[in-house]
């Protein structure tokens, strides 16, 4: 487990990246009933194109620096991309085994779900 | 309190515990775990394993159908275990004690068979803010089907019931329902006195005792309490096994949670009649094999006695609370003093989230719980989200309390 708390997913934790809300942007929240871990991810797209990707919200470290690196991981990417992203693509952003952690996976997986809904739900 | 071994009265050496010498009852201890988590579900000593294996082996038959040998013997070891309870928490008569399958189980018995009964448009529920949700939400789902009014009593800062506010919101009430030992903060209400006001105040007291029947004994008699329920996995026995204690005159007269088998007197094609307390209250074939280890379960627990049990715990859970007072950042939620908590330390760590904390403490080992251990309210009226809990049992040693505090000291280190 200690391999999971690695020195950057603690910076990540403490001084997290694209933290903040973006004004006239698309929005999802989600949650985690388990650990009450909760992140709403803001997108910007304009031309079909994520412009920004920010995130706001609460958590464990595995689920902040998963949003951290998420966000910043999905912009620039157009939204077919963005339809394509997935699980695999996250884990190898945070370079943590969790196979043998599921409760710990959801975690991680917090952000993808987020853009999930957003695809989803808000966007048409 | 250090004793000398040599000046140790030896009334007071015969209430030790030794600690050491139960945990080799429990085999799961030989996976190397240390557990601290026993407010979740407790362990289960041989003894229990063997007896619900010994069922299989050799009674295993439906109980009050069959007529033959083992069926009469499954009966009897069913029944007996019903005695045993009600002589554990004092019952009058075993017709007091219903087998559920836990706590929650108790608790939508009474909701259901009668509060749905009793509770009427302008009736009111009284409960408190210390509790499990097990002890809350089904007060509140009854309120809102019966258009009653549901009032939460506060807690005081320190995490103690706030009495007075609880008297003045049991006015009016029919039923007030309140936990013994909060599964978060261990306070532990005087439900005594609370069941004393409820019945000036001409309602029925419900009491949660998960958390404290399996180490603090229980006298319905003496508290007065007219339901108490508690969970068979949280005191050394198999999931699936719990009581819902009812007094007689008021079990008579309520409605059953689940209709069919078992809890007929006759049905006919038109009408049906329901069979004599408790088993109009017990449907369907029950967990015959988890009352069975229940027994076996209590039997061990009256042998250690519960009273050396919670001398130990409390021993414990001051070691406990100096410990953890050496982490940076750390706060105890609830009361301070060890004589008015149960048997569980819930704390916060700033600036780590209490799921990074059990999951580090796991790599070590220790066993710990982390969330808002079902109870949402009170989390949200302590202004956490979650938090970290260590509780303890009659196999826990200091050991376990060194091996938590060093792992705490690991997890700052690395968040610091």
């Amino acid at each position: 487990m200690e391999e999971i708390y690695q020195e950057y997913i603690i910076e990540l934790y403490k001084n997290p990246r694209n933290y903040g809300e973006i004004p006239d942007s698309e929005r999802a929240e989600v949650s985690n009933p388990t650990c009450g871990d909760r992140i709403t991810l803001f997108l910007k797209i304009r031309d079909g194109i994520v412009q920004n990707a920010k995130f706001t919200g609460h958590g464990c470290a595995i689920s902040q620096a998963s949003a951290s690196l998420f966000t910043g991981f999905i912009r620039g990417k157009s939204l077919e991309e963005l339809s394509g992203v997935g699980k695999e693509d996250v884990l190898s952003l945070l370079r943590i085994d969790l196979s043998r952690n599921p409760t710990r996976m959801r975690c991680a997986l917090l952000p993808l779900d987020a853009l999930k809904k957003l695809l989803k739900d808000v966007l048409p | 309190m250090m004793w000398r071994k040599g000046a140790m009265p030896p009334t007071w050496r015969e209430k030790m515990l030794d600690a050491k010498k139960i945990r080799k009852d429990f085999p799961v201890f030989d996976t190397g775990i240390i557990y601290l988590d026993s407010a979740a579900t407790s362990q289960k000593p041989r003894q229990v394993i063997e007896a619900v294996s010994n069922f299989y082996k050799t009674k295993n038959s439906n109980v009050a159908r069959g007529l033959y040998r083992i069926a009469e013997e499954a009966t009897m070891a069913y029944e007996s275990v019903r005695k045993k309870a009600a002589s554990f928490i004092n019952a009058r008569e075993a017709g007091e004690i219903i087998f559920t399958r836990n706590t929650t189980e108790g608790a939508n018995l009474v909701m259901r068979g009668w509060g749905e009964k009793n509770m009427g448009k302008g009736g009111k529920v009284a409960t408190t803010m210390l509790e499990h949700h097990t002890n809350f939400v089904p007060w509140q789902v009854l309120a809102k089907r019966k258009g009653a009014e549901f009032a939460v009593a506060e807690i005081t800062d320190e995490g103690l019931l706030d009495e007075a506010d609880l008297e003045q919101k049991i006015r009016g009430a029919s039923l007030v329902a309140v936990s013994a030992a909060s599964n978060v903060l261990g306070t532990m209400p005087d439900t005594k006195k609370i069941c004393r006001i409820a019945h000036d105040n001409g309602a029925l007291c419900f009491v949660d005792a998960a958390q404290y029947a399996p180490s603090i004994p229980v006298n319905v008699k003496e508290m007065g309490c007219d339901f108490l329920a508690f969970s068979g996995h949280k005191m050394l026995a198999p999931f699936g096994a719990g009581v819902l204690y009812g007094r007689h005159d008021i079990l008579e007269d309520m409605d059953p949670l689940l209709y069919g088998s078992e809890m007929i007197r006759e049905v006919h094609p038109d009408h049906s009649e329901w069979a004599e307390i408790p088993h109009k209250f017990e449907a369907g074939t029950p967990a015959v094999d988890a009352v069975v280890g229940l027994g076996a379960a209590m039997d061990y627990l009256s042998s250690a006695g519960l009273e050396n049990i919670r001398n130990h715990e409390m021993e414990l859970v001051k070691l406990m609370l100096e410990r953890l007072s050496e982490i940076k950042g750390l706060e105890i939620l609830g009361p301070e003093d060890p004589g008015r908590r149960g048997a569980l330390v819930a704390f916060t760590v700033e600036g780590v989230h209490p799921h990074d904390i059990s999951a580090m403490l796991s790599e070590d080992n220790v066993c710990v719980r982390s969330g808002h251990h079902c109870a949402m309210p009170l989390h949200t009226r302590l202004g956490v989200a979650a938090s970290t809990r260590a509780s303890v049992y009659l196999y826990n040693t200091k050991e376990d309390i060194d091996a938590l505090a060093e792992s705490l000291h690991k997890v700052e280190k690395l968040f610091k």
